[in-house]
């Protein structure tokens, strides 16, 4: 569904995506992890060409992204990040309306939709007219989330969606992210530089390292074959957890 | 004071109107200028730094310097494109005031559009919104209320600066400062400044209004604002119903300069058309910068006004050299009026408002002064205040050369407090007029002059191209002023203005009534 194919991106003489190739199937969530500065946010914007590719080609649903002109392609594919970016003067509703506006969908249509995906992350139906600013941080990101699912997109882009929220809330909607996802079938590409969160929500885990793609597999495979220094030291964190807990079950028995 | 509040809703109305106009074309040009400066950062300070400089411009020199600018693009369209335009009234004061006015507007669209939070705009772009959906429907809503609080320091600056229309012709509040100073009527000083203030602070709040509820989103606020604003521009236009008369002819507009005679004169030729001239009706311009009155009956922007030989001979003219003597001098403007012009000399008045230095009559029998080469002798000691122009007029270079005129200092004032610095001791001549009341009244000395370096200063009643083409009854209604005021009788009408504080129009109105 997504298709990265030996793609690049550099700035002057710095390099911030080397040479990444890269296949999402259609349905699965890829988490891109690595430390700051390994290149998984580019990599991410290149896909809706927020970031144009210096080097190599990008195709959703087989398609070159280069032959949709950008905001065409963009109300095609989801798109949520850590900072939300609500628009301040719109109210939740019209916030979630606004791809289906720039569609220019019917106003019974787009009504439906808004109320559906409110439902769906748990938002009671009277937040619809209040103005984001009177909604808390996870109330927000759940609008932000309604908001890149509203018009229906078979591709979802996401941007540490979760990275600013306290850790209850955050374990709360990533549990009800993963059942929306899981039933709507939505592929789904995914930024994270949360090694935990990785694990628990995606299908297949690209580790990127200063640009390049060091190991792609799956959670389990991952675990039991880390391919290098790097991707061990990514996955000590969860491990160490673990263990911690798993420490504290024993000492009880 | 009657007199003073009849006035008051017109030119009320006309400085609203001519400060919304002055906004509303403000905002019109700033706001697309700013959107285009914010797309360019590498711009945007350049294109702010003009903006500020214009700001730094004297606002009076901004508006008189729009006058000759409009009369140059005016010959040019009346050559190129077969139209004129008219190079005072409210063209320049416009064209001045929405300048003036482009400051806050621009940098506030620069500062609005640039404080938009970038995760907003990059969630703008990334739902798929294109460049310009960005802007209308993300980055101009959240910049407005800033737009806003711009479009309101400049309406504060405009309503303000407006008051300094009327030297170009535009009526204004500023009618009553100006001629309120002239004449030391400083209850109309106040009443403009009052009232300027006043419309000032009511357009301020109507516009805070109208950002309150754009900043809070609260439509009640937003409608509340608007529907005052627009009320406020409906009263601008109430009382300025056309002043065209039956036949679809406009007024015989009539122009003075910015002192007291001047606008006595204007009213007393108002009169003299009204009684003698077939009731045509007429409409004074006063106030008007002494050049720009020129231009203006040259273009028939104006139809008649009283100026004086000396000074035609000098600016209009730009003659130097000995003057030819009284009869000489007014045969050859006469002449070079009507050929090169097409401007009547109507009449001579039968006086003379000429420079003349004067003194206070104590001191200069004190210092053994009695006319100017005597002057010459002591004034390295002594301090010359001068009206503005004073200064800079060949009649001054011509005395300062042919006597060896230097004082220890010299200072540029206002006329009316020029005199009031004379009495007080605060300098010990100035330049005075020949007819001016205030000679008798504070018992100054015009000190003789006696080389003949200043030349006379007869008032003519000049009539402009059109006016002596069309309407030919009311030329011969003002040849027969011919003569009818002496110099005596100038300094009387004069007197009861600067001395006896009755206003021009009583004064003039006083004089046709005994004739």
């Amino acid at each position: 569904m997504i298709e990265l194919v030996r793609v690049g991106r550099r700035w002057g003489d710095v390099v911030a995506v080397d040479d990444v190739s890269l296949r999402v199937a259609p349905g699965e969530l890829v988490a891109l992890v690595g430390g700051s500065g390994s290149g998984k946010t580019t990599t991410l914007k290149m896909v809706n060409r927020l970031i144009e590719p210096s080097d190599g080609v990008v195709r959703v649903a087989g398609r070159d992204v280069r032959s949709v002109p950008g905001p065409e392609l963009r109300r095609g594919i989801g798109y949520c990040f850590q900072q939300i970016g609500l628009f301040p003067h719109l109210s939740v509703a019209e916030n979630v309306a606004v791809v289906p506006a720039l569609l220019g969908w019917r106003a019974e249509r787009t009504q439906r939709r808004v109320a559906e995906l409110l439902t769906w992350l748990e938002l009671p139906l009277e937040l619809a007219d209040r103005a984001p600013s009177e909604l808390s941080g996870g109330q927000q990101q759940r609008v932000g989330i309604a908001r890149a699912l509203a018009a229906e997109p078979e591709v979802l882009l996401m941007d540490e969606p979760f990275g600013a929220l306290d850790p209850i809330t955050r374990d709360t909607l990533q549990q009800r992210f993963q059942e929306i996802r899981q039933t709507l079938g939505i592929t789904t590409l995914f930024v994270t530089h949360d090694m935990t969160e990785a694990l628990r929500l995606a299908d297949r885990i690209a580790v990127l390292d200063g640009g390049r793609l060091v190991q792609v597999d799956t959670p389990r495979g991952l675990l039991r074959a880390p391919a290098s220094d790097v991707v061990e030291q990514l996955l000590a964190t969860p491990r160490r957890q673990a263990a911690a807990v798993d420490a504290l079950l024993v000492d009880d028995v | 004071m009657r007199e003073l509040l009849v006035d008051l809703p017109v030119y009320t109305a006309a400085h609203l109107q001519l400060s919304l106009v002055a906004l509303t074309l403000a905002a019109l040009g700033s706001v697309p200028l700013g959107i285009w400066a914010s797309r360019r950062p590498q711009l945007a300070p350049s294109v702010l730094g003009t903006a500020g400089a214009l700001q730094t411009i004297p606002s009076l020199a901004l508006l008189a310097f729009m006058v000759p600018v409009l009369a140059a693009l005016g010959s040019w369209t009346s050559r190129v494109l077969g139209f004129e335009i008219a190079a005072i009234g409210r063209g320049p004061a416009l064209l001045a005031l929405s300048l003036y006015g482009t400051l806050p507007i621009l940098q506030n669209t620069v500062a609005g559009l640039a404080g938009v939070d970038p995760a907003v705009r990059e969630a703008a772009t990334a739902m798929g919104m294109t460049e310009r959906q960005r802007l209308r429907r993300v980055e101009l809503p959240l910049a407005l209320p800033v737009m806003v609080a711009g479009l309101r320091t400049a309406a504060v600056w405009v309503v303000g600066t407006a008051t300094l229309a009327t030297p170009v012709g535009a009526a204004s509040l500023g009618h009553f400062i100006f001629s309120g100073l002239q004449t030391r009527n400083y209850a109309a000083v106040s009443v403009g400044c009052f009232a300027a203030a006043l419309l000032a602070i009511a357009l301020e709040r109507t516009i805070r209004l109208l950002e309150r509820g754009l900043a809070t989103r609260r439509r009640g606020l937003v409608v509340g604002g608007v529907a005052a604003l627009a009320s406020l521009a409906l009263l601008a236009h109430v009382p300025l119903a056309t002043d065209r008369d039956d036949s679809g002819r406009g007024p015989v507009v009539i122009g003075a300069k910015s002192f007291t005679e001047q606008f006595i004169l204007a009213e007393l030729l108002a009169g003299w058309i009204d009684r003698e001239g077939g009731g045509a009706p007429t409409k004074v311009l006063a106030s008007l910068g002494s050049t720009v009155l020129f231009d203006a009956l040259r273009t028939d922007e104006v139809d008649v006004y009283v100026d004086y030989t000396g000074t035609l001979w000098a600016t209009i003219l730009a003659r130097s050299g000995p003057n030819p003597g009284r009869e000489a001098m007014l045969a050859e403007i006469r002449r070079v009026l009507a050929a090169e012009y097409g401007i009547e000399v109507a009449a001579a008045l039968g006086f003379e408002n000429a420079y003349v230095l004067a003194m206070q009559r104590t001191r200069a029998r004190e210092l053994g002064i009695t006319n100017v080469a005597e002057l010459a002798r002591k004034a390295p000691r002594l301090e010359l205040g001068a009206d503005y122009e004073f200064l800079a007029r060949p009649e001054w270079r011509a005395l300062a050369a042919h006597y060896g005129l230097s004082f220890r200092a010299s200072r540029s004032m206002d006329p009316s407090l020029m005199y009031e610095a004379l009495v007080r001791g605060q300098v010990d001549v100035i330049s005075a007029f020949s007819s001016d009341g205030r000679l008798a009244a504070l018992d100054l000395v015009a000190l003789r002059e006696e080389r003949g370096v200043i030349p006379p200063y007869d008032a003519i009643v000049l009539v402009g191209p059109r006016l002596a083409r069309e309407r030919p009854e009311i030329v011969r209604a003002l040849r027969r002023l011919d003569g009818a005021i002496d110099a005596p009788t100038m300094r009387v009408l004069n007197g009861l203005v600067d001395q006896s504080g009755r206003s021009p129009r009583t004064v003039a109105l006083g004089w046709l009534d005994e004739r």
